[in-house]
């Protein structure tokens, strides 16, 4: 966005354009590698979830549609298998993103991982899981959560806690041959209830707890687009991460990270995407429900 | 042997006499040779003899006192008969009155003397009268009274000039016995001897009703004529063989041993046994005791033209076509259609079967030969066997009782235009027979609607099954109905005896297909090697009855995991727990089905060595679908389930362990979120508050905005 052109700021966070069109300013919050890297991971969870669950639930009448609809069951476990391939690169470019964060922003392994801006579980998200269950219960304030929550940095550890579960077991699987050359065969066996319930645990929760979480919460209702676009509104970062606007505020690089929203096209093709992704994890849950109720074996 | 008897009766007769006569065996030929000699030489010597009646006198007391002094056998009496000359008139004919001495005393009368038979010149003076006419009966009395009733005898007995009396046929003098071959009567003359009156053109043939004609040509061509007359075999039949030699009676008369029903007996005097040839046409003693319904000898051995082939038929098609080859004739009492289509039987199977042997009730002797028909074309005559197996078939069971809708011989096979299966015109010929059997068996007709069974749809299924796709295609060897069924002996699944019954399905597949039976026969699902009383598998129970489809076919192996899981149950179910059985169920047919891994037809217990799943094998097995598959790898329990502690406390522990993890995150997750609940709609209203206070102040800015724009355009 060239800032050259804004001719006029009535507030902090709008730019007119050359076409006078008022743009808002909004907080960047995710880079367009996460970006992207969420997007791949959308696609990819999603085809695994389908197909992996028409095996795990085969018995209902929906999974032989289903499995019949996606090509017939050899071509699901080619498209699962795919799919696990990209989640794999999503999670090892991930790794590698890291390293370049430690050498670019922190130095240190340690400042990334102690640093404010760590994913690491640490003392003060305790705090403030027990101070938000006592909002919860109306027994105090909300309490004035920084970058990344406790809930936000679960969410991200049930991803590499599964993908290493999962991920793992379901290699098992792939090359059996291999494996049982040092594991003994029954491992298999184990290895298809381990990887089957994980990636049960993982839809499950993905589906439910983080869509609430993230996008159907009142407050963000009907979805959270933020991942998408990488930005946020000045004003929800100051709801959401007042700890963290409190900071930039304070070191006066709040700036930096500001940047020009994208235009209504964009975010109506990324909700659209974001509405097909929400369908698609309600169905399964929906589907999951009434195998698990209704007809399980 | 009648014949034999009665000759060596005759010998024996003729042997006591000899010995009455002669005081030693050595020596009697010799005194019967020489003792005429010396009376002829002894009244040559002393009696110059002269011609005329004067003579005789001398003659005649010269021929008694040789009497006196010899008792060579009418040695008095040929002291003139012995004279070649010696004649008399008689009727006004020269009749010659020589007797050659030596032929009578080589006879087997010569020990009786001439008055043994002529009896009444005994004591006579020289010149006796003409005799009495010799009375054979006296000694030979059983013979005299059967020609008596003969044919011949009671030609006598009317006076019929050309009957033949003993004489004609034996001789007089010179009769020897029947064993000698100088004998009138010896089996390579006999055709001769009757050939007198019954060749062609004697008075008999041309003035006597005879119904056979070229009697004596048709028997030395026949294969007894040409035995006898050309091979010498004196055991070969003549003409008194079957016509007995003087009880002889015309075919009509019952006692005749050529009339119907007596030919059997008469035939199988030489040809005992041979019931045991022709059983499939005479069922053994049927032949002869009902030999009005079944075929006698003559029907297919024409008399007198015997060959070991068939001959021209004794009720001629012809007679028959006279009336049934008018396209007009029907049945007065229905009006059915009584045409006979001489082409469709003549290129039948059947065209030289002559009509009245299938329609065998018919007597030539009527104006119309078939008004005695009272019964239908029993097809069981020839086709014996078949017809026993018919009639225990359910087809006829139900004939037998009476059932309207029981098909007969002719509903599948035709009637005169019937062929053999062979043929592809034949109505059962392969590529018909399974719409040979739908006009019945087809949904809805006559036989599927009394049907209450679980196969249905049998033709339309049968016709999409992999025999009936092949028989489509043209392969004649596949299986159609009656190649499980049998043609002739269908019964239902539930009897014991039926082709299709459990017991005996694998024989009936293993027809075809020996290599699968033998291994089946070898496997746990053979009662044989189980030893089990439960109802145990067979091909159809995996393979379905009609419906049958290739085994390679996605239908086949995606529905025969419910089959094994009729019995199996348990382990069936278990089999869906694990990859191989959940892939199986979404419609994938390359994983391993059952009988992938334990066999399909040599199913053995995997605590069997030859078990596809013994631990020597199971390596193997897997190695068909996941090459390099090592023993550890074929320690995947492919049965594993969370259900059992016991056997799979792995996976027993794995499950649950995994169970509480999900429960724990989600209980924690669900509380978690419905807490927030609350709180979250709380902050939603607020927003929205704020919202619209915001909105309103930036409204007010944009107005305040637009002016400022109008005013710098």
């Amino acid at each position: 966005m060239p800032k050259g052109d804004v001719l006029e700021s009535p507030s902090p966070n709008t730019v007119a354009t050359t076409h006078h069109r008022v743009v808002e300013r909004h907080f960047v919050r995710f880079t367009r590698l996460q970006r992207i890297l969420h997007i791949c991971m959308i696609v990819s969870f999603l085809s695994l979830a389908l197909t992996g669950l028409t095996l795990k639930f085969s018995y209902t009448k929906w999974a032989a549609v289903l499995s019949h609809l996606l090509g017939g069951f050899e071509s699901a476990g080619y498209i699962h298998r795919s799919a696990a391939l990209v989640m794999f690169s999503i999670f090892a470019t991930h790794l590698v993103d890291l390293y370049r964060l430690k050498r670019k922003e922190y130095g240190t392994w340690r400042a990334l991982i102690f640093g404010p801006g760590s994913m690491l579980p640490n003392r003060r998200d305790w705090t403030e899981f027990v101070a938000t269950v006592k909002w919860f219960i109306g027994m105090g304030p909300r309490p004035a959560y920084g970058r990344w929550t406790y809930w936000e940095k679960f969410d991200y550890f049930a991803v590499f806690w599964g993908i290493a579960i999962i991920g793992s077991t379901g290699l098992t699987l792939w090359f059996p041959l291999f494996f049982t050359r040092f594991l003994p065969g029954s491992f298999l066996n184990v290895a298809t209830i381990v990887h089957s319930d994980e990636a049960l645990l993982a839809t499950g929760f993905i589906f439910t707890v983080h869509f609430f979480n993230t996008h159907l919460r009142p407050e963000k209702f009907p979805m959270d687009i933020t991942v998408f676009t990488g930005r946020m509104p000045l004003e929800e970062l100051k709801r959401d991460k007042p700890r963290e606007y409190e900071a930039l505020l304070a070191s006066g690089e709040l700036d930096d990270h500001m940047e020009e929203a994208y235009p209504p096209i964009v975010t109506r093709a990324i909700r659209a995407f974001g509405w097909a992704a929400l369908a698609v994890g309600f169905s399964i849950v929906v589907w999951i429900i009434y195998a698990m109720l209704f007809a399980y074996r | 042997m009648k014949i034999q008897n009665m000759a060596e009766s005759k010998m024996a007769r003729s042997e006591t006499a000899r010995r009455k006569t002669t005081p030693s065996k050595g020596g009697t030929r010799f005194a019967l040779l020489l003792l005429p000699l010396v009376a002829i030489i002894f009244s040559l010597c002393f009696y110059p003899h002269s011609v005329g009646a004067q003579s005789k006198t001398a003659s005649q007391s010269a021929a008694k006192a040789a009497a006196k002094t010899d008792d060579a056998p009418g040695a008095e009496c040929l002291a003139c008969h012995g004279d070649k000359s010696m004649t008399t008139t008689r009727a006004g004919k020269t009749v010659p009155l020589y007797i050659d001495g030596k032929k009578f005393a080589a006879s087997v009368h010569a020990g009786f003397g001439c008055t043994g038979c002529h009896a009444d010149l005994e004591g006579k003076d020289f010149p006796h009268d003409t005799p009495a006419p010799v009375k054979c009966g006296t000694c030979h009395d059983s013979e005299q009274q059967q020609h008596a009733r003969s044919l011949h005898g009671r030609a006598i007995a009317r006076g019929d000039a050309l009957a033949p009396r003993c004489v004609n046929c034996h001789g007089n003098h010179d009769i020897v016995p029947v064993r000698d071959p100088r004998s009138a009567v010896a089996p390579l003359k006999i055709p001769f001897v009757c050939g007198q009156c019954h060749r062609e053109g004697t008075a008999v043939s041309r003035n006597r009703p005879i119904p056979q004609d070229n009697i004596l040509e048709n028997y030395s061509e026949s294969i007894h004529g040409e035995a006898l007359l050309k091979k010498g075999l004196s055991v070969a039949p003549t003409c008194a063989t079957c016509h007995t030699p003087h009880l002889i009676l015309p075919h009509t008369d019952p006692a005749s041993s050529i009339n119907r029903k007596n030919i059997a007996a008469t035939c199988t005097k030489c040809h005992s046994q041979i019931e045991t040839v022709h059983r499939k046409i005479i069922r053994g003693e049927l032949w002869e005791k009902q030999a009005n319904v079944l075929p006698a000898c003559p029907d297919c051995h024409q008399p007198h033209k015997i060959r070991n082939v068939f001959y021209d038929l004794g009720m001629a098609n012809g007679d028959c076509m006279r009336c049934h080859g008018d396209a007009k004739l029907h049945r007065g009492r229905d009006g059915q259609s009584m045409y006979v289509n001489v082409n469709e039987v003549n290129h039948s199977r059947h065209s030289r079967i002559a009509c009245s042997q299938c329609h065998s009730e018919v007597n030539a002797s009527h104006v119309r030969p078939c008004e005695t028909i009272m019964h239908g074309v029993d097809c069981t005559s020839c086709h014996d066997e078949i017809g026993k197996l018919y009639a225990t078939s359910i087809h006829g069971q139900l004939v037998g009782r009476n059932d309207p809708n029981a098909p007969t011989c002719k509903e599948c096979h035709g009637t005169h235009g019937i062929l053999g299966k062979q043929d592809p015109q034949s109505s059962t010929f392969a590529t018909k027979v399974p719409d040979l059997c739908a006009r019945c068996h087809r949904e809805g007709h006559k036989a599927a609607v009394r049907y209450v069974g679980v196969q249905h749809e049998i033709i339309e299924n049968y016709t999409e099954s992999i025999h009936g796709t092949l028989l489509k295609n043209g392969l004649t060897v596949t299986a159609t109905c009656t190649s499980c069924h049998t043609a002739h002996h269908i019964l239902p699944r539930s009897d014991p005896a039926s082709s299709v019954s459990p017991a005996n399905v694998p024989v009936t597949c293993g027809q075809c297909h020996h290599g699968i039976e033998e291994q089946f026969e070898k496997s746990i699902h053979s009662r044989r090697v189980s030893g089990s009383n439960k109802e145990l598998p067979v091909c159809n129970d995996c393979h379905t009855a009609h419906s049958i489809h290739r085994t390679d076919q996605d239908g086949f192996r995606l529905e025969v995991m419910g089959k094994c899981g009729r019995c199996h149950q348990q382990i069936a179910e278990t089999y869906f727990e694990t990859y191989h059985g959940k892939v199986s169920r979404l419609g994938y047919t390359k994983a391993a089905k059952c009988y992938d891994c334990h066999g399909a037809h040599d199913v053995l217990p995997v605590t069997d060595p030859r078990s596809h799943l013994s631990r020597a094998n199971v390596a193997a097995t897997c190695q068909k679908c996941h090459v390099g598959a090592t023993r550890r790898f074929a320690g995947y329990l492919t049965h594993a389930t969370h259900h059992d502690p016991k056997k799979y406390p792995f996976v027993f522990y794995t499950f649950w362990g995994m169970t509480g993890l999900l429960v724990g995150t989600f209980v924690v997750g669900g509380i978690h979120t419905l807490l927030w609940f609350p709180r979250a709609l709380q902050m939603r209203r607020e927003l929205h508050a704020a919202e619209e206070k915001a909105a309103a102040e930036f409204g007010e800015f944009r107005s305040e905005g637009h002016h400022k724009e109008d005013r710098d355009a």
